[in-house]
């Protein structure tokens, strides 16, 4: 278990208890955290799981692959330097205190 | 609107619409009733990672464990529905308890076709469910011959490639239509997706049809054709299409075609019943007319209509359609509806792995984008027919001409 934290539009904060090999859209959903749609559950088709990563962890989160990159071209809310598909990050013990924005939307 | 709502069918459109309600401020009762016992879960991995072990049904629920006792929504899993009494505004459970209801949503989907002629051997699978996909994926390991799948659409297709591609078996697709996909996708894309898995050992008969299922010992041991062949089989599974569960607004007296009709506000003709997803017949504007679709975007999309209608706002169904689906590392993406379409202009190079088919009208007007691993050009796509914006020819042909030009507003 890893400790994940959720920035949230409202700027509260909620932190969840994510198991590794599960990403960061599959922790928030399990944890009930609002504003992270999912629509397509993860097959990297919908970007509707848009986070910014917390600038402190960047060096903790592999770049994205290519599809992803492409994906995030589509976001609905600004795109920025640390704009990542939630699906596409799979947590490990390292990223412990992750930390991630919730956009304003996701549509 | 404070009454009490019930939503019948767990998955994509009525847990969507439960959870739509709440978030737009419904704050009477919520009620969510379905025939599956599982936990409600994502239903496109069964054919994908799921059928090839990489992911848990945990990570396919499509919310957490405690979403709806925090959302104040009550859940009845496990239990059908066996009538609506619409004079009462009643559903009647299988167990003959019944629930009164101020407004009422059918999100009951589909179900896989029956092959004509009773119970089949041991050995032969459909696959919607969980509990399908389970059955199935078990079988699969166990199967020590080959694999028939009858049907070349999309899920016969994904379930191809995953046999084969992480399984290892020897698959063959039957397929009664002269292509695959023959109702879901282009020819250029069919034939592109047909040289993959031909590529890939995948073997594929097209334009020939099964006549029978033969068995030994209650065991399925081969597939006959109309073409006189024989093709033995260890696994047989039936991907030949599915019906819409529409028997309970039938026997209410709710009219039904292929599917649940109700307007561009989710209604039905009665104005207290709602339907979502897989199991309506609508109006569809990139349809230009009446159609029953089978994809996630739409069960999520229409439910929300529903929820808004229901919340009193001003919403009415009219989103672009949208599907995935993922085969042999191909990530093939389709924004708009490609039936209709007269003319194709392929960008970039699908065959070599990277492209897009732009699907025009008879009318000149874009229709449908078909990528392959061109993520960035599918949600440009969606965008694009939104606005009912038709990119000419030329700028599609050339690659390196930036289509995003077009909208007006900047991306
Ligand atoms: C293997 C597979 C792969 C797929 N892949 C993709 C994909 O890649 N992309 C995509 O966009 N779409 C895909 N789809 C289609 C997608 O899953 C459906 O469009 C979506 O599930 C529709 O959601 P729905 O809620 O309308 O209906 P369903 O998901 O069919 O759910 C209906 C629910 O209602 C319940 N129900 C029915 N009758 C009753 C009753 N009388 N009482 C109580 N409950 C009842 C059923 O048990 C079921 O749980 C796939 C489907 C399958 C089967
Ligand atoms: S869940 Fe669809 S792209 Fe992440």
């Amino acid at each position: 278990m890893t400790r994940l934290i959720f920035r949230l539009p409202d700027g509260s904060t909620r932190a969840v208890e994510a198991t590794n090999g599960t990403s960061v859209m599959q922790a928030a959903i399990q944890g009930n955290i609002r504003g992270i749609e999912a629509e397509c559950g993860g097959a990297c088709a919908c970007a509707t799981c848009h986070v910014y990563v917390d600038e402190a962890f960047a060096g903790l989160v592999p770049p994205p692959e290519p599809d992803e990159r492409d994906m995030l071209e589509g976001v609905a809310a600004e795109r920025r330097s640390n704009s990542r598909l939630a699906c596409q990050i799979t947590m490990n013990e390292e990223m412990d205190g992750l930390t991630v924005q919730i956009p304003d939307r996701q549509f | 609107m404070g009454g009490h709502v019930v939503a019948i069918g767990a998955s994509h459109a009525g847990v969507q619409f439960v959870a739509a309600l709440r978030e737009l401020g419904h704050d009477g009762p919520i009620t969510l009733i379905g025939e599956e016992v599982a936990w409600p879960y994502q239903r496109p991995p069964l054919s994908k990672a799921f059928m090839a072990g990489s992911t848990a049904p945990d990570n396919m629920a499509l919310r957490g464990p405690d979403f709806f006792d925090m959302s104040g929504i009550v859940t009845r899993l496990g239990i059908a529905v066996r009538a609506i009494d619409r004079a009462r505004q009643q559903v009647v459970l299988s167990d003959g308890e019944t629930v009164d209801y101020d407004a009422l949503l059918l999100a009951t989907g589909t179900r896989p076709r029956p092959w004509p002629g009773g119970p089949m051997p041991e050995g032969v699978f459909a696959l919607r469910s969980l509990g399908d996909a389970a059955c199935l994926r078990t079988a699969a390991e166990h199967a020590s011959g080959p694999v028939v799948i009858v049907g070349g659409g999309y899920i016969g297709l994904e379930l191809a490639a995953t046999l084969r591609g992480k399984g290892g078996h020897d698959v063959t697709v039957v397929e009664a239509a002269p292509r695959l996909l023959a109702r879901a996708a282009s020819s250029d894309l069919s034939a592109l997706v047909a040289r993959r898995h031909a590529e890939a050992g995948v073997r594929l008969r097209t334009d020939v049809g099964v006549t029978e299922i033969d068995a030994r010992d209650g065991k399925v041991v081969a597939v006959r054709l109309n073409d006189g062949s024989v093709l033995p089989a260890a696994l047989v599974v039936l991907g030949i299409g599915v019906v819409p569960n529409q028997e309970l607004a039938m026997e209410a007296g709710l009219p039904c075609e292929n599917g649940i009709i109700v307007d561009r506000q989710c209604q039905t003709l009665d104005p207290a019943i709602f339907a979502a997803g897989d199991c309506t017949l609508h109006p569809n504007r990139f349809a230009g007319g009446m159609i029953r679709l089978e994809c996630v975007q739409n069960a999520h999309d229409q439910a929300r209509t529903a929820a808004a209608v229901l919340m009193g706002q001003e919403a009415s169904y009219d989103t672009v359609p949208w599907f995935w689906s993922d085969q042999f590392g191909m990530k093939l993406q389709t924004a708009g509806l490609v039936e209709g379409s007269v003319r194709s202009v392929p960008r970039g190079a699908p065959e070599g792995g990277r492209g897009a088919f732009y699907h025009f009208g008879p009318d000149g007007c874009l229709k449908a984008v078909e990528t392959v691993n061109m993520p960035a050009e599918h949600m440009l796509a969606r965008k694009l027919l939104a606005a009912g914006v038709s990119p000419p020819a030329d700028q599609i042909a050339d690659p390196g001409h930036d289509l995003r030009g077009l909208l007006s507003k900047p991306l």
